[in-house]
Parts: structure tokens; sequence; C-alpha cells
């Protein structure tokens, strides 16, 4: 059995939840190889050598891969997956766009946020938000499988994988890259952070939003939101947990204002410990929730500060 | 120009569902279903794209078995033009469904295929980027915002670090996101003209296309629910509850 992992980077850093990948790539293969698509990232392919559990690294630079556009990309994942019994990458925004892609020019069929693995071949993934899990079995000769970081515990420790630098890269000229709008935040990221601090459409304003920020300041906290906080503006697109958002588990997720749709619980409810704060004590959220305060957000806040302080 | 839209029948997403005593599915017999909610979006996006004389003709496309006949009739009756039922005992698996797209699409020819970027059933998010990839075709994803000018689609697409604008040439899939804009309803007056409009039905075997499950479901449980907790009656309580119970902050 050999694994191929995509590492997610931006050029420059690994990102964290690759060593989540190992560790499930350990549990299906004992040979891993990671494969880094990128320009300019001969440090990433570096860095990822250095990771335990990774047997290889091949690298492919081209100034058309800069950018993950993935008609570019995903062509050199499904040529790559040649002669691999599993394809795995971190379930994201990346791997979105990246592994059906490769998966389809491979003919296989892909595999969806892998939560547990049974078998080589037999796995677990949630269905409707969450509120139902699949065990299935895939038929493919490789297996192409996107898994959620927050459900394997990263591998720790170092590695001296070798690093190959393999040709390769085309531009398909049918989509260009034309700008990233990031939101500068000096938070953890939301994904890998121990504690969550998230709001709800409760928290009734972008500037109001700035209790959570200083809160979560206090406890080194991320900052996540709903989706309802996101649609009404209060915080951009990338703060949102949920279903169709980031899934997050840390270790403390306290949510604010937010009244708990199924989207937004399935994004969050394997959190270790969930506070919910709402003024309504009927708030669905209350019903997944270790404690629960019935409270209103603009007093409640500020007394959690002054009692962190 | 022409749009394809692909639209997929679920269960309505504001019912809770539970899985069948046999633990062999989610329970969709006696279940209220709607169409998925992103496939809205798509929809809304062609039919405003028809309205601004980018398009001429939105044509809706379903997979799947006979209830799919009714998501396409309120497709008619929300305002395209034409539908097509390509007829499948179950809803085939993303790469399947995927294969039925793409010969569905070789011979509609159409610019702009526009779909939800997941169904809210399976949550696998595959069947856009599948088609893409089996038509050869440019990929523009979760589109919070899609323009198009000059056979050029400028999207936003949602990614886990904010906003990437990305320019996609024609033909392409795009993949709608909530926020792309808000879907209408089907007014009476629509419903009994969309009767009139015209409707094929096709097979796989018609389209040649293998649609075959590559993934066998072994058993679908319920995940076991959250312990309960408890209502603290104060900041003060929480404070001592986390430091001391739960130990997850010092």
């Amino acid at each position: 059995m050999s694994a191929l992992i995509i590492v997610e980077h931006d050029n420059q850093t690994v990102r964290e939840n690759i060593r989540a990948v190992v560790t499930c790539a350990r549990q299906v293969a004992d040979s891993v190889t990671a494969l880094v698509i990128g320009d300019n990232c001969r440090a990433v392919a570096d860095a990822t050598a250095a990771i335990a559990g990774i047997d290889k690294v091949k690298l492919v630079q081209h100034a058309a891969l800069a950018h993950g556009i993935s008609e570019n990309c995903a062509p050199i994942i499904a040529a790559e997956s040649a002669g691999m019994t599993h394809v795995l990458m971190a379930a994201g925004a990346q791997a979105r766009e990246w592994l059906p892609r490769a998966a389809a020019l491979a003919d296989m069929q892909m595999i969806t946020d892998v939560i547990a693995v049974n078998a080589p071949d037999t796995f677990v993934r949630p269905l409707y938000a969450g509120n139902a899990l699949a065990t299935v079995q895939s038929s493919d000769s490789v297996k192409f499988m996107s898994i959620r970081p927050t459900a394997f515990a990263p591998i720790e420790g170092a590695g001296s994988a070798s690093v190959e630098e393999i040709s390769g890269g085309a531009d398909s000229g049918q989509t260009t890259f034309i700008e990233a709008r990031t939101s500068s935040s000096d938070h953890p990221e939301l994904t890998t952070a121990k504690i969550v601090v998230s709001g709800g459409r409760g928290v009734g304003s972008a500037e109001n939003f700035q209790l959570l920020e200083t809160l979560a300041n206090k406890l080194s906290a991320a900052v996540g939101a709903s989706r309802a906080a996101v649609d009404a503006g209060y915080v951009p697109n990338d703060y949102q947990v949920g279903q169709t958002g980031k899934i997050v588990a840390p270790d403390l997720y306290i949510a604010i204002g937010i009244s708990g749709a199924i989207q937004h619980i399935a994004g969050m409810k394997d959190s270790k410990c969930i506070v919910a704060i709402n003024k309504d004590p009927d708030a669905p959220i209350f019903e997944i929730a270790d404690y629960g305060l019935v409270a209103d957000l603009f007093e409640a806040l500020p007394q959690l500060q002054a009692a962190l302080e | 120009m022409k749009i394809l839209v692909t639209v997929k029948r679920v269960i309505d997403p504001y019912i809770k569902v539970r899985v069948r005593a046999d633990q062999s599915a989610v329970e969709t017999d006696g279940v209220k279903m709607a169409m998925n909610p992103f496939c809205e979006n798509a929809l809304e996006e062609a039919l405003r794209w028809r309205e601004a004389g980018i398009a001429n003709e939105v044509v809706v496309l379903s997979v799947g078995n006979d209830s799919c006949v009714e998501t396409l009739r309120t497709a008619l009756a929300i305002g395209a033009d034409r539908a097509i039922h390509v007829k499948a005992a179950n809803t085939p698996q993303p790469l399947a469904t995927a294969k039925i797209i793409t010969a569905v699409a070789k011979r509609e020819d159409p610019g702009v295929i526009w779909m939800g970027k997941q169904g809210i059933d399976g949550d696998y998010n595959q069947t856009g980027q599948m088609t893409a990839a089996l038509l050869g075709w440019g990929q523009g994803l979760f589109l919070s915002s899609a323009k198009f000018a000059d056979g050029v689609v400028t999207g936003e697409s949602e990614v886990d670090s904010g906003i990437r604008v990305i320019q996609v040439k024609t033909p392409c899939v795009l993949t709608a996101d909530l926020r792309l804009n808000e879907a209408r309803y089907a007014t009476l007056p629509n419903i009994m003209k969309a009767k009139k409009k015209p409707f094929e039905t096709l097979t796989p075997e018609e389209l040649s296309v293998d649609a075959s499950d590559r993934l066998t479901t072994l058993i679908v449980n319920t995940p076991p629910p959250r312990a309960g907790g408890v209502r603290v009656a104060d900041v003060a309580e929480l404070v001592s509850k986390l430091r001391e119970e739960a130990k997850v902050i010092a």
C-alpha cells in the first residue's frame, strides 16, 4: 500500500494540518510520498521532508502552479496517482478545488471528509451535515480521499525524507488568478486553534464583534462566526464555521449569540468543551453545550473579560 | 449563449434527518423533499443572466428517480425554459453523475454549466469539479459573485483564507455558494405555464454512460449525541467550571 499526500501551502510555509494527513496515510499505507505543487516553493518541500512519517517528497515548480489553479494542478495529481493505492489531502477549499478534478481525470470516485479508517478500502464519512455517518467501501484501485484533519491526531516528531524535483506544470489558459483578498488577523488559524470564540447574528454588528476579538486576544483564541453573522456582513466569509464553512474541533468553543442551526453545529460539534452564551433560553445551541449561560452578551462579555484578568 | 443548470432533489434542509431502522440509509420515504439550496442559487443566477441578455436559454437537468420530475417542474415554474430528466434508479454517485452531465453537455453545447457547490445530502462537493475535468473546461467554484463579459467570467470564490478572485474562460463549469444571490420563488401563473414547457426524459444507457457505483455503503449510523450539559447561573460560575471542571482555561 502506498499513499500520496498532497501538501497545502502558500509557497512559503506548510499548513500545519499536514501532520493529521500523515497520521491517516500511515493507517492505510506503509509508504508515504508527499507531493508539493507550487512555484518557488523549495522551502516548502524541505519543511515537508522534515516531518515524521513521510518517506519521500516530490516537488513540482512552475509559474502556472503559483496560485493553485486547479486546471493546472489537478493533472499533476492525477498523473502522480498512478501506482499509488491512496491519494490524501486535508479537507478544505484547496482539496475541494483539486481532488475531485484529479480523481475524475483518473476515473476514480473520491471520498470526501473521511473521519475514520476501518480498513484500507473502508472509511467513515459524515452525510447530511454530520447528522448521519456512512461507512463506505471503495472498489477503486486508487482511493482519492479528503480527510478531516480534526479527526486524526497530528503525527509528532521530525523526519528526513529525500526531496526529488520532477518536471511538470503547464498553463491550461482556462483560468487566471486575479487576486486574493485575505482578512488580516492576528488570531491563530481557526481550524487548528485550541480555543475558538464564535459569534452569531445576536452579536448585532461588525463593531460589536470587537468584543469577541478582545476576548479572543485574552484567550489566544481564533474568532469564528455563524453563517448568519457572515451574511449580515459583521465578519468576512473565512470566519464561517459550519457545514459549508470550516470544521473546527478545539478544546474550547465559545458560541456567543449563536442560535445553533444544524448547519453551524455540523462545523463545531466535535469540540471538546462547548460554551453557549445566548439571551434566548430556548436556543437550540444549549442542547449541545456543556455549559450554557442565559445572558445578554453585552453584559456577560465584559464580565467574562474581567474574570479572566 | 445557452446555460445548463443542474438541480438536485434532496431532503428539505429544515427537516431533521433520521437513519432507517435497518441502518441502510437515511430515511427519505414520507419525508418532505426540496430543491438543493445551492442549486436554487445556481438557477437564480442563470435566470438573471438570461434577463440581462447574457443567455438566451436556460435548460435544467436533474439526474435520479421519477421524483426528480417534480424538482424539474419547480425549476420550470421558477423560470427555466426547458427540462431534461436523466432517469436513474437511485441518485448516482458524483463521478457517474458528472459523466451523465458531461454527456448531456456534449449534446446541448452550453456556454456555461451552473451547478450548486454541493448537495446537502451526500455533502460530497465533487460533481461540478468532476464535470469540468471530464469536459476539459475551466471551473469557478463556491462563487459568491460572478460577472460575465466578453466570454470570460470574473468570479469571487470563497476559500479558507478569504476571497479569491479568478477569471474563467467560457465554456466553463460554475458552482454557486449561498451568498451568490437570493433565489426567487415560483408564482402561480408560472406554475401553470411550466406545464407546457418542453420536458425530455433520457437514461444513462441512452447517453452511453456507465452510472454504476464505486462506493458501497456498508452501514449508516446516527452519530452519538453530545451528552446534555448544564446551565450556569452567571459568569463567575462559568469561569470556575471552565477552570476547575473542564480545565480548558488557565
